[in-house]
């Protein structure tokens, strides 16, 4: 006799994401997922999705979505093509560690192997990108997996799982009972602190003179950052933070002081090699942040706190490593330290920070005359939006300006292409992000090259009438590219130059308004129209063709030969 | 400075994980010169034996990314003297090669078995360490060898503690209940 319980397995899954708190969807559909969209159909009601214009941008938008809701991200695609344009996204989101879980259609299970029509190995092409990943052939398997993918992405270090559901699981039936996991057996996400680690941390502070704090996204990633703070303010411990950790603390804090690495500040760099003792926090060595290696850190003791075992003494030989997730670690030791920093050596800081001030950032915020320069656009909407909006950048010198030249208050308010540095991915976050934060403004800076590389999302903003504020600083070049173009081949300019389309007219086809900013004198008041219409606004702004980003740690050089200008 | 070391890690089974793990190893450009991937006396469980040689720095490294996976319940490292390890080799020689009573001699020094004799060729089978059956490759060569096939390594901690104690000693997966 017929169960009249059962659903199919496309339902299962819908119920399944429910289960699991879920209520927005990025994707796009296509034939071998048509069963579960014919679901989406019918539980419209309680499952938002988002129709997206190319499944990249999908990834891209669920993983912004995650970032900014602290909920994982959710994002579906068809089999063969549609599921082989999510792997920038997925590898983006596995290289910065963000919970999304992909689910891509695949062909009926029969047809496994045989290269049939839009069939792509989907376990294979994700396995280097994911955390983990899962073929499910038949419908009773769904709820089994999903839970499984919620418990692996979201805990331990976050990261990004793929479900590939052929056409048949989708169409069988199963009777649906849902359970989520609480624990497996062959993964432990939280790690047990010992006391003899935080005894250490304690001494090797203790023994410290100039002791330096790097904070990591891993301190956005566990909701560390009232840790972080509460840390800082008793120890007084300069704390530098890397890309991912921009806005973990805010940037008005008195001990805050600047973004580490390749185009961060020059105090955090330089003072990386005087201090004693360095604390990692969440962080990973990244070789955008160390410079050579061989040189780096080269007077301190460290100690890495770290949720993955596997990043402990990976780049960074440390002095004592502790497995543990930050939160328990801060949680540990704060109410135990008594330590103060001496004066002298936070003042070393402030020293070489108005240096950098003096050299560089008064002429990139306030340039005064000649051309525009995306720095001044960005402190001045910094002002304009008392450092509380959140920012989504591309890749590239849009992407270290903004991290630059934006005062970050709260929490999750950068959003940005660390570990991949994927251009185009500026547009699509900014939409998830939007999505994620409805009443919070969204400002996207990006250049011309990335902006045009995922430009059809412009269709997606206009369709869900996401208020998204879109800078483009068009500098007519791979600026970032030309910037090393510049500086290492004797500005030979191979194929960086490009012609760019009149962007505002663009946005005006999509249905989105916008303006072209040529003169200095016109950005306040565009900024302002920008600031208040209430849909999406796109700014083109001329700026400077051939502006530089500074400071700059050279390819191979030390952290702290770090420079000022050329 | 570079050495033999045995990795061995212990997964659920599923499909692809053997996938995962060899990726751990050719993304780091590390050579695996045998890999022996079988079930264990615990169901479910499987036991990947991979010999490699590399530097400790390394090892350490990527038995560390290997653990990492959620799949894998536990990987570790020896040296090969903390381990008992072992290949099995097998032979097929000429029957009239196979009745000469030298070679009767030579399996008795050796420790190996005759394991079956079909119309034309024996079957004999060597266990050791690979310098072992090498060696009997080598003396056996002059009589005319057919067929040689080797196994990968397998192998057995010096440790006290038995692997068997700690996989029976898992904790099953736990739901939330509704
Ligand atoms: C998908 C992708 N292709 C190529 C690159 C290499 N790349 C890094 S920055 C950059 C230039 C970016 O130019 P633009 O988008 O105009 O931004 P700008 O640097 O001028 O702010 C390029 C080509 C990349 N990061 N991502």
């Amino acid at each position: 006799m017929k169960n009249v319980n059962k659903i199919t397995g496309a339902e299962a899954i819908l119920l399944s994401l429910m289960k699991e708190d879920i209520d927005t969807i990025f994707g796009y559909p296509g034939g071998a997922m048509m069963p579960i969209y014919d679901k989406i159909y019918s539980k419209g009601r309680s499952i938002k999705h988002i129709l997206v214009r190319h499944e990249q941008g999908a990834a891209h938008a669920a993983q912004a979505y995650a970032q900014v809701s602290g909920k994982p991200g959710v994002c579906f695609a068809t089999s063969g093509p549609g599921a082989t344009n999510l792997i920038t996204g997925i590898a983006n989101a596995h290289l910065d560690s963000i919970p999304v879980i992909f689910i891509t259609a695949q062909v009926p299970s029969m047809l496994l192997g045989t290269d049939a029509f839009q069939e792509t190995d989907m376990i294979s092409l994700s396995m280097p990108v994911t955390k983990w990943n899962y073929q499910v052939t038949s419908a009773e398997e769904i709820p089994d997996v999903i839970a499984k993918a919620f418990f692996f992405a979201t805990t331990g270090r976050p990261g990004p799982v793929l479900i590939d559901v052929t056409k048949d699981a989708q169409l069988g039936t199963l009777d649906f009972n849902y359970k989520s996991i609480k624990s497996i057996r062959s993964y432990n996400p939280s790690p047990a602190i010992q006391d003899e680690d935080i005894n250490q941390a304690i001494s090797l502070i203790a023994s410290s003179e100039r002791p330096l704090l790097l904070a990591g996204h891993g301190i956005l990633l566990a909701g560390a950052t009232s840790q972080l703070k509460t840390f800082t303010d008793k120890t007084k411990i300069p704390c530098a933070v890397t890309l991912m950790g921009k806005s973990a603390i805010s940037e008005d804090h008195p001990y805050y002081v600047g973004m580490l690495g390749m185009h961060g500040n020059y105090a955090p760099n330089i003072l990386t090699n005087k201090a004693d003792l360095i604390i990692a926090a969440g962080m990973r060595f990244d070789d955008r942040v160390t410079g050579d290696l061989k040189r780096y850190a080269t007077d301190a003791k460290i100690i890495h706190v770290d949720i993955d075992k596997a990043e402990l003494n990976k780049n960074v030989r440390s002095h004592l490593a502790i497995h543990a997730n930050i939160k328990d670690f801060f949680d540990r030791i704060i109410p135990r330290i008594t330590y103060q920093t001496p004066e002298n050596w936070i003042e070393q800081f402030r020293q070489l920070n108005a240096i950098e001030e003096e050299k560089v950032v008064r002429k990139d915020c306030f340039p005064g005359n000649g051309k525009i320069h995306a720095g001044e656009v960005i402190y001045l909407l910094s002002r304009k939006t008392n450092g509380e909006a959140v920012v989504v950048t591309d890749v590239g010198q849009n992407q270290m300006l903004a991290a630059r030249y934006y005062q970050y208050k709260n929490p999750n308010t950068l959003i940005t292409s660390g570990g991949l540095g994927t251009m185009g991915f500026g547009l699509p976050a900014a939409m998830g992000a939007q999505v994620g934060r409805p009443d919070n403004t969204v400002i996207l800076f990006t250049g011309d090259g990335g902006f045009q590389m995922t430009v059809q999302e412009l269709g997606t903003v206009f369709q869900y009438n996401l208020p998204v504020k879109i800078v483009i600083f068009n500098n007519n070049f791979l600026g970032m590219v030309r910037q090393w173009q510049q500086l290492f081949n004797e500005k030979r300019y191979a194929e960086t130059n490009m012609p760019t389309p009149d962007f505002p007219l663009l946005a005006k086809a999509f249905g989105i308004e916008g303006e072209l900013v040529k003169d200095r004198t016109e950005i306040p008041g565009a900024l302002d129209r920008m600031l208040e219409h209430s849909g999406p606004y796109l700014l083109e702004i001329k700026t400077e063709k051939e502006a530089n980003v500074f400071p700059m740690i050279y390819p191979g050089k030390a952290v702290d030969e770090i420079v000022l200008e050329p | 400075m570079k050495n033999t070391y045995t990795i061995t890690a212990f997964s659920e089974n599923h499909i692809g994980l053997l996938n995962r793990i060899t990726i751990v190893f050719t993304r780091r450009h590390i050579n695996i010169e045998s890999l022996t991937v079988s079930s264990t006396e615990v169901k479910g469980i499987h036991r990947f034996t991979i010999v490699v040689e590399d530097t400790e720095e390394q090892v350490v490294k990527v038995v560390n990314q290997v653990e990492k996976l959620p799949e894998v319940l536990r990987a570790e490292w020896y040296l090969n003297d903390e381990i008992i390890y072992r290949e099995i080799a097998l032979y097929k020689i000429p029957i009239d090669v196979a009745i000469d009573k030298n070679i009767e001699q030579i399996m008795r020094e050796f420790n190996a078995h005759m394991v079956d004799i079909q119309d034309g060729f024996v079957i004999i089978e060597n266990t050791g360490h690979v310098e072992d059956t090498e060696k009997l490759y080598e003396v056996l060569k002059p009589y005319g060898i057919l067929q040689f096939v080797r196994s990968g390594r397998i192998s057995i901690s010096k440790q006290k503690k038995e692997l068997s104690t700690y996989l029976n000693e898992l904790p099953v997966n736990e739901y939330v209940k509704e």
